[in-house]
């Protein structure tokens, strides 16, 4: 579960991010985030990860406090959560197989389960047959499948997408989204970041529309609601 | 830690040296070109200070007995010596050794002193080393105050200019050795820092996906241990051949009899494992601190 109290976000150059945000997700919710660029979205998301720290309020996702959480204890909240970008974040020097590995390695796990483990979920995201390439021989499509294949690697309870088919095309986004809609039926909270209007209009899901820092609009079953 | 993660880390250590190729080269060429600059320093500066230590300990107070003084005056005069501080060896040379002496060192020149042993000039003797050097003035100013010395000789002036000369060179070479270290240390440390900059990336996304610090940190200490450990392989190997046959061909050929260098056997050696250690050193240092810039800590 995520939740926000009274969340302000100012940064060091007096721009005010996010100006008081009241918000809850539920387990196993699947939420857009959507909004015009520089509203505020991309802050509300990195507080979620604790990329961001706010200015003032609270923020607990699963039950942490993150605000009060030291730098330190960061990673360890982290692996509770999975997380995909826009940009893929893959170690480039990695093949996709040591990719994921690595998300389980760095909890030492064993190496007959992360090897069981990682050939499954790169199955599941249907790139299994891909596992010894390294990122730069990949498409982009199959490249946020590897990423997507990490998140959920060690069956995080909540999963947060920043723009997740921001580079790519219409036909590959819809696979990904495919694989979102997947994560999200076993049980796994979702929370994305979207400029697609055809994704948010036609997966009808909670939207959460944001505009100068603030929640404009938050819809159970919602629709883009912005013209391009 | 589990065995199995620190194998991993050691695994991934090398596995970055192959992957950061260029990178690794131009760490290591730091290292390289720096720790050869220190060794041939430290070389030298060994080697001076040797030499130093060699005429230092050959400087000794000459207490002269006067005449007037028995042979229960002259015990009194060696056990008051013995009691001052400081004091390393007290040897008595009655005056009969000392002509003797005298007419050895001169060699042939010495006939002419040979008719003095029937009336010999010269007095019993007090020859005192310190236990340091630098404590001969000071002890021979306390001998000259005692009873029945008759003159106390240690090469006044020039013992002094000598203490002072030995004491400027090695201030110099621990400055220069001290200031060689430091620039070793940011030239290296900036290459590093370089090499991990260009992987702030890499070290993002481990942190993203949960990965500790001391996780991140561990294969960055291991590649910076080995970049430097690299790094001193050329530097040792140069200075341990250029010393050997130094010391083997060059040494003999110098008869000062105070010139004598460090014997090659246990110095390049020494030499090698201080060059080790610092390349070691500085090489995890520069890594270190490198990553430290990029973990938030």
């Amino acid at each position: 579960m995520i939740e926000m109290i009274d969340v302000k976000k100012t940064y060091p150059n007096g721009v005010i991010a996010i100006n008081g945000i009241n918000v809850k997700i539920k387990p196993g919710e699947f939420v857009y985030v959507v909004g015009p660029s520089g509203a505020g979205k991309s802050t509300f998301i990195k507080m979620m990860y604790r990329e961001e720290k706010p200015t003032s309020g609270n923020i607990l996702v699963n039950g942490v406090s993150l605000p009060s959480i030291r730098n330190s204890k960061v990673p360890l909240f982290r692996r509770n959560i999975g997380m995909v970008f826009q940009d893929f974040k893959l170690l480039q020097t990695f093949t996709a197989y040591e990719n994921v590995a690595f998300a389980m390695e760095v909890i030492e796990k064993e190496p007959e389960e992360i090897k069981k483990r990682v050939m499954e979920v790169l199955d599941l995201v249907g790139i299994k047959h891909k596992a010894r390439m390294l990122p730069s021989e990949l498409s982009g499509g199959e490249q946020q499948r590897v990423a997507i294949a990490r998140s959920i690697v060690n069956d995080p309870k909540v999963v947060i997408a920043d723009e997740p088919t921001g580079n790519l095309d219409p036909e590959t986004s819809w696979e990904i989204m495919n694989i979102f809609e997947e994560i999200n039926k076993r049980g796994t909270t979702l929370v994305m970041a979207t400029h697609n209007r055809d994704i948010v209009n036609n997966i009808k899901r909670r939207v959460i529309a944001i505009e100068s820092g603030k929640i404009v609009r938050d819809e159970h079953r919602g629709d883009y609601g912005y013209e391009i | 830690m589990k065995f199995r993660t620190l194998l991993r880390h050691f695994r991934e250590s090398f596995k970055n040296i192959g992957r950061n190729g260029w990178m690794t080269f131009a760490s290591v060429s730091a290292v390289t070109v720096t720790l050869t600059l220190v060794g041939v320093f430290l070389v030298l500066m060994m080697n001076l200070n040797h030499i130093a230590g060699n005429v230092e300990k050959d400087v000794e107070v000459r207490a002269h007995i006067d005449n007037a003084a028995n042979d229960d005056d002259i015990k009194a005069i060696g056990k008051q010596i013995t009691e001052i501080n400081g004091i390393e060896s007290v040897i008595f040379s009655p005056k009969d050794e000392e002509l003797t002496n005298l007419i050895d060192d001169l060699g042939d020149n010495g006939e002419a002193f040979k008719p003095f042993e029937q009336d010999n000039p010269l007095r019993d003797v007090y020859v005192i080393k310190t236990k340091s050097p630098q404590d001969v003035i000071k002890v021979a100013k306390k001998i000259e105050g005692m009873e029945y010395i008759q003159s106390v000789k240690y090469g006044q002036g020039y013992v002094e200019k000598l203490f002072s000369f030995v004491n400027i060179a090695r201030n110099i070479g621990i400055v220069l050795i001290v200031g060689l270290l430091f620039t070793a240390m940011f030239l290296i440390s900036n290459t590093i820092k370089i090499t991990i900059v260009a992987r702030r990336k890499e070290i993002e996304i481990m942190r993203l996906v949960g990965a500790t610090n001391t996780f991140i940190r561990w294969p960055f200490f291991l590649e910076g241990l080995w970049l430097g450990v690299l790094g001193s392989i050329i530097p040792i190997g140069l200075i341990a051949v250029l010393y050997y046959n130094l010391y083997k061909y060059a040494a003999p050929q110098i008869t000062f009899k105070f010139i004598d260098f460090l014997p090659a056997n246990p110095f390049i050696y020494q030499v090698s494992a201080i060059l080790i250690v610092i390349g070691a050193v500085i090489g995890i240092w520069g890594s270190l601190m490198s990553v430290r810039k990029f973990l938030k800590v």
